[in-house]
């Protein structure tokens, strides 16, 4: 069950031919993939394709009328190995996931699939997750088209445009027998648009009759010498025919210019920010006309020497936009250009910044020297000297950068995983610092402030196969961590596996929340949750203890943090051998809200006695210290200035979004470090004698206080 | 030159640009999705996006929409996906800080720009987690929206939200229609709210006050300044409250301090009194007296204040007293919301360790055991763990009452000892310093700022304090001996581990040696 439930978008993936339809751009390729007739469709959720897996998830129904198998694939790389379907049959098969990491996985897959080729079209819609916001390593999809020679396609990042680019890569597949990779950068795939909506197709050729008709061709098949075939069949007949193709359908596009001795080549998705850089320049408005002639490659692999060569011939100078390095594509144009001897001299990495993202401002000041370089009079004079970041150069405005604090992404109120680590803390106190090899997945903001845990990542479920170097005899242990998203990915094999296998001594941490929380709360093989159509509830410790680990402990409930601390005081201690593996489990408090907090208010509401509980600090007793916050970060728990004259610094408070998870208290009580916390229990609809019980405790105690009061001088303060 | 094509005719239309920055939680996405609704409802095109990454946990995202009025026989705008900066019209923060962070990315310029904030603050992990007070300046932010802004409204949003049970997004939408920075008519943003069909009416209510909030639409006004950073400290008067014994004090107190100090003054002895009794009223107005003749009223100010809180010090009495009063519950009820039908049970989280138990024995028992480290092991075996009690459950609450009520006996007590000789060393060294140079008295005084908390932390604290003593005693006679000690307590209180004042310390000793 997914963070976000999209039962309001899967009512869009029903329109048809005359509707149209507005919303996010990964849900518009969803619908684009259904009107084209696809197949099937896997994937490996991941930001910011996300969205794309959780609508199909919740879309079972419209699914299944038109006859389309739709899978929460294991691992990027068994979402590319489910390509192989559309090897011997022409039906059209999806994959998705989050690039590059996701590509990375996959690319044994693909790299099969592409030598052997496809008969039905194979699309692979990468989330290009590159620049701000991005939560992985800079690197190119691009790469990999290349190296596997898969086309790759860099649509313009509008609705219109990225559906047909879904349309055209299913037909370019098919004419080119080669899978196709689309690319959708993080802003096109969260942008809300608009396209006019085709009817659903169901696919012409179901996975049904391929299984009762089964074929076979040991040419297809990636083996000497058939393998030694693919390579030059690639290169005579698959290249051409995608070269042809893209030709004569004009996947690429030329929006031509007056001032048409220079011209700028860019990649289809830098589309918009280039427009509103030229904009910025009066080259251009916001209707799409330009004074400089674009050559706009929705196809960025293969290149297509004839259109650029047309393109450039009658141009003193060309700038080529291209986000990302190395600069693939420029290199290729010099190349092709060369070859054709044009003499059109090419801009590109040199006014533009030779790696980050490309933003307005970036392309602006690039197509700006651009055209300053070229001493071109299309500028006019009073654009032709930068003017921005006066503003920025302000006193006042320079005086923020003290003031303004960085705001990481951190975990969430009552995160199960924040007692891990404030009991990681407290065992580094006692212990001394230890190499801890981290992982992927919300568990990594340990390596932020508060906690400060976490020496490297190495990849999606890789945290212990990571730390598997440090198996020698030392005073230490190593300690890894990964989370169930990882464990089931690849982690039980390359992590547990392979520490059982070379006996290896370190501590494995797995945090068990029961979804992957971190790409959105789906459900895996290990959640407790019932799902219609997965199979659940398998638990991590009989996998581990499947693959031959002994020394396995179950932590149910990770808040018992003296438990979790004594637990790995233990794991890092024993004389056991071979790896110690502590499952640490506990609802991810995000999704325990969502599911519970509609189902208590109902209760409340129908008259049931009902706990809610929640922290609170004496702030009399708090002396303004923050041990606490250092131990916890949680986003309840925060400081407020006090009007006690007495007190210099600010105070502990929790507000009123705290979910009770019992972390303060628990902290406080195994760290040792003061009373200030309470937890109320606020009770809805109290028992009869539960009310008496407390009016009578009330009272009892009121007449003491009362008695005691008087003895001493009360004043308005206390 | 061969410039032959025609020039087109390029049109100079500007889309409206908004910016807004939320963090998690804050409803930013259903903000974001009620201006793209309320502009399509008004037959303009509208396009947003963002880049949430994995700031769709806490962290901060920043949020993208462009507006334009569609126009019959032009093709589908080309509209950015991010924001330029120097090119957004509004920028809306739901946070104080996030407004700042859109000014330092440029996003806000004079000539543009209007910028709606709320003022409240979310603090952030780094400003939370200081030993000190770690809260970013709130003043820079206004200071700068004053400069950066073509137009400022900020209010506190986060508090209409809590009030009228919706959330800050409907808040800032009500600002936005408020500010009539969009070609919009109200009924058309409070029409897009109905539409969207969620929390109607709580969000309704939140609209309108925050339509109010923004004030007169097209106003031009001075840029609004910022409130008083730290509200202001509450100062008792120092008057008779009908109880002999303190209205002596009180007497005694005004005959000897003058008025500028009565605040101070009244604060310290109505807390030492509330700790221990009238003696102890009359020990501490001895104590600052002693300060007063060498005619600073910084100085006496500043023993006015750390000596009550040297004296009010931490323990387990103070503890269980504060938890049994009978204040406590009500204000308790009232800042967790409880609604009189509602029962509450208190939980409290102690942690008693030897030291506690030893600390109230008489002090010569005290002295003899904590010379004995084994016999310490053995009461920490015993009374060291976690004990959650009900002080709402009448044995709970005497247990905690017996153990306030050993205030009678505490001036015997080892802790105490101990506290006192801590104290009077303290004291002896600023006096030794005022007679030379009170500024540095002062500064050693407020240097018992730094000794707080329990446990742990109590003992890192006092380890800081007595560093910072050590130097403030070999600095003295230096002309700038009490801006060194300020120095320290202010490295002092940057971070836990006491890295920074370390870092001091060396830096002092470079010059000493």
């Amino acid at each position: 069950m997914a963070e976000r439930s999209f039962a309001k978008e899967v009512l869009d993936l029903r329109l048809g031919a005359g509707d149209e339809f507005r919303g996010e751009g990964i849900l518009a390729i969803t619908k684009a993939l259904l009107q084209s007739g696809v197949g099937y469709v896997g994937g490996y959720q991941g930001s910011p394709i996300s969205h794309l897996m959780d609508v199909l998830a919740d879309a079972q129904d419209i699914l299944s009328e038109l006859g389309v198998y739709f899978e929460a694939s294991a691992s990027e790389a068994a979402a590319g190995a489910m390509l192989s379907a559309s090897v011997m049959y022409p039906i059209r098969g999806a994959v998705t996931w989050k690039s590059t990491v996701g590509t990375n996985v996959a690319s044994d897959a693909l790299a099969n699939l592409a030598s052997g080729g496809v008969t039905g079209g194979a699309l692979i819609i990468v989330g290009e997750d590159y620049g701000e916001g991005s939560s992985i390593m800079q690197e190119r999809s691009h790469a990999f088209a290349m190296k596997s020679q898969i086309w790759l396609l860099d649509p313009r990042p509008n609705l219109e445009s990225i559906v047909k680019a879904v349309e055209d890569g299913f037909e370019l597949s098919e004419a080119s027998n080669t899978p196709v990779m689309l690319e959708v950068r993080v802003r096109s795939c969260h942008v809300h648009g608009r396209f006019a909506a085709k009817d659903n197709k169901s696919p012409p050729f179901t996975l049904a009759q391929a299984l009762e008709h089964p074929v076979r061709d040991t040419d297809r098949i990636v083996l000497p010498p058939a393998s030694f075939l693919h390579e030059k069949e690639k290169i005579e007949r698959r290249w051409p025919a995608a070269v042809q193709f893209i030709k004569e359908r004009k996947l690429n596009e030329v929006f031509e210019g007056d001032i048409d001795d220079v011209g700028i080549i860019l990649q289809g998705g830098m589309y918009n920010s280039v427009m509103r850089a030229l904009q910025g320049l009066d080259l251009a408005d916001v209707w799409g006309r330009t004074r400089v002639p674009l050559y706009v490659m929705n196809v960025t692999y293969p290149l297509i020497d004839d259109e650029l060569t047309a393109f450039c011939a009658s141009k003193r100078a060309v700038l080529m936009v291209e986000e990302g390095q190395p600069d693939y594509i420029e290199q290729a144009l010099h190349k092709i250009l060369r070859k054709a001897d044009i003499a059109a001299k090419i801009y590109g990495k040199g006014p533009l910044p030779l790696a980050g993202e490309y933003t307005v401002p970036v392309l602006r000041g690039a197509i700006r020297s651009f055209l300053v370089s070229e001493r071109h009079p299309a500028l006019p004079d009073r654009l032709r000297a930068p003017n921005e970041a006066a503003a920025l150069s302000d006193d006042q405005i320079q005086a923020l950068g003290a003031a303004v604090p960085a705001r990481p992404a951190g975990f969430c109120t009552g995160c199960p995983e924040r007692p891990i680590f404030a009991a990681m803390k407290l065992v580094e106190k006692e212990l001394g610092p230890h190499h801890v090899a981290a992982d992927i997945g919300c568990h990594l903001f340990s390596i932020l402030p508060p906690f400060n845990i976490g020496a490297t990542t190495m990849g999606y479920g890789l945290g212990p196969a990571s730390a598997s170097a440090f198996n020698v005899r030392a005073g230490k242990r190593s300690i890894s961590v990964m989370g169930d998203g990882g464990f089931w990915h690849n982690g039980l094999t390359s992590g547990i596996g392979n520490a059982v296998f070379n006996k290896h001594n370190g501590v494995v941490l797995i945090v068990d929340n029961y979804y992957a929380s971190a790409t959105g709360g789906q459900d895996l093989l290990s959640s407790r949750a019932d799902n219609r159509s997965r199979s659940t509830q398998h638990p991590i410790a009989a996998a581990v203890r499947g693959i031959g680990a002994t020394w396995v402990r179950q932590i149910d409930r990770t808040y018992d943090v003296a438990l979790m601390r004594d637990t790995l005081k233990e794991a890092l201690t024993t004389e056991e051998k071979g790896p110690k593996i502590i499952i640490a489990s506990s609802e991810c408090m995000l999704n325990q809200q969502r599911r519970t907090r509609p189902l208590f208010a109902k209760a409340v509401k129908a008259g049931e006695r009902m706990v809610k509980e929640r922290f609170g600090v004496d702030d009399d007793v708090c002396t303004g210290d923050h041990a606490c916050i250092r131990l916890s970060g949680c986003p309840s728990l925060s400081i407020k200035y006090t009007d006690d004259p007495l007190k210099d610094d600010p105070v502990a408070a929790v507000d009123n979004s705290c979910v009770g998870c019992g972390n303060c208290g628990e902290v406080a009580e195994a760290a040792v470090l003061c009373p200030s916390f309470y937890r109320a229990d606020i009770i809805h609809n109290p028992g009869g004698f539960e009310q008496w019980i407390a009016r009578l405790r009330l009272s009892v105690i009121g007449l003491l206080q009362q008695r005691r009061e008087r003895r001493r001088p009360m004043f308005a303060s206390t | 030159m061969n410039m032959i094509a025609q020039v087109p005719q390029l049109d100079t239309v500007k889309p409206i640009t908004i910016a807004v920055l939320a963090m998690g939680g804050q409803g930013g996405g259903v903000l974001v999705d009620w201006i793209v609704a309320l502009a399509e409802s008004q037959g303009w095109i509208a396009q947003s996006t963002s880049v949430p990454g994995v700031a769709q946990r806490t962290g901060a995202t920043i949020y993208s929409i462009e507006l334009i009025a569609a126009r019959a026989g032009m093709p589908y705008p080309v509209l950015s996906l991010m924001p330029v900066p120097g090119e957004v019209d509004i920028v809306l923060g739901a946070e104080l800080m996030e407004a700042g962070r859109a000014i330092q990315r440029g996003l806000v310029t004079p000539e543009r720009t209007t910028l709606l904030a709320s003022s409240h603050r979310s603090y952030a992990v780094r400003e939370k987690q200081v030993p000190g007070n770690g809260i970013g300046a709130a003043a820079a932010v206004y200071q700068a929206a004053g400069a950066a802004a073509k137009r400022f409204i900020v209010f506190d949003m986060a508090a209409i939200a809590d009030a009228t049970g919706s959330a800050i997004s409907a808040v800032m939408f009500g600002a936005l229609a408020g500010s009539g920075a969009l070609p919009f008519p109200r009924s058309a943003y409070e029409e897009t709210i109905r539409a969207a069909g969620v929390g109607v009416e709580p969000s309704l209510r939140a609209f309108r006050e925050g339509f109010d909030g923004a004030g007169e639409p097209g106003q031009t006004r001075s840029p609004p300044l910022a409130p008083n950073a730290t509200p202001d400290k509450r100062f008792p008067e120092l008057a008779p409250v009908g109880h002999p014994g303190y209205d002596a004090l009180v007497q005694r107190a005004r005959a000897i301090f003058p008025g500028e100090l009565h605040g101070m003054l009244a604060a310290g002895l109505q807390r030492v009194v509330d700790y221990q009794d009238i003696g102890y009223g009359a020990e501490y107005l001895d104590l600052v007296a002693s300060f007063e003749s060498f005619g600073s009223l910084a100085l006496t100010g500043a023993a006015a204040k750390y000596i009550a809180v040297a004296m009010a010090y931490d323990d387990v009495i103070r503890v269980a007293d504060l938890k049994t009063r009978s204040t406590r519950v009500e204000r308790i009820r009232r800042e967790i919301l409880a609604k009189p039908e509602q029962l509450v049970q208190l939980t409290e989280y102690m942690h008693p360790r030897a030291e506690e138990v030893v600390g109230v024995l008489p002090a010569a028992l005290g002295r003899w055991l904590e010379a004995r480290p084994r016999a310490i092991a053995a009461i920490d075996r015993i009374v060291n763990r976690g004990r959650r009690v009900r002080t709402d459950t009448l044995r709970w609450f005497l247990a905690l009452s017996v153990i306030a009520g050993l205030r009678r006996f505490r001036r015997g007590m080892w802790r105490h000892a101990q506290e006192i000789e801590h104290r009077d060393a303290w004291l002896a060294a600023a006096r030794a310093a005022a007679a030379i140079d009170p500024t540095l008295a002062v500064e050693i005084l407020q240097a018992r700022r730094l000794v707080k908390g329990y446990s742990d932390t109590h003992a890192r604290g006092q380890s800081k304090f007595d560093k910072v003593m050590a130097a403030a005693i070999r600095l003295q006679g230096r002309p700038d001996a009490a801006q060194w000690v300020q120095r320290l307590c202010r490295a002092a209180l940057a971070d836990e581990d006491g890295t920074a004042l370390d870092g001091a310390l060396a830096t002092i000793e470079s010059f000493l040696r």
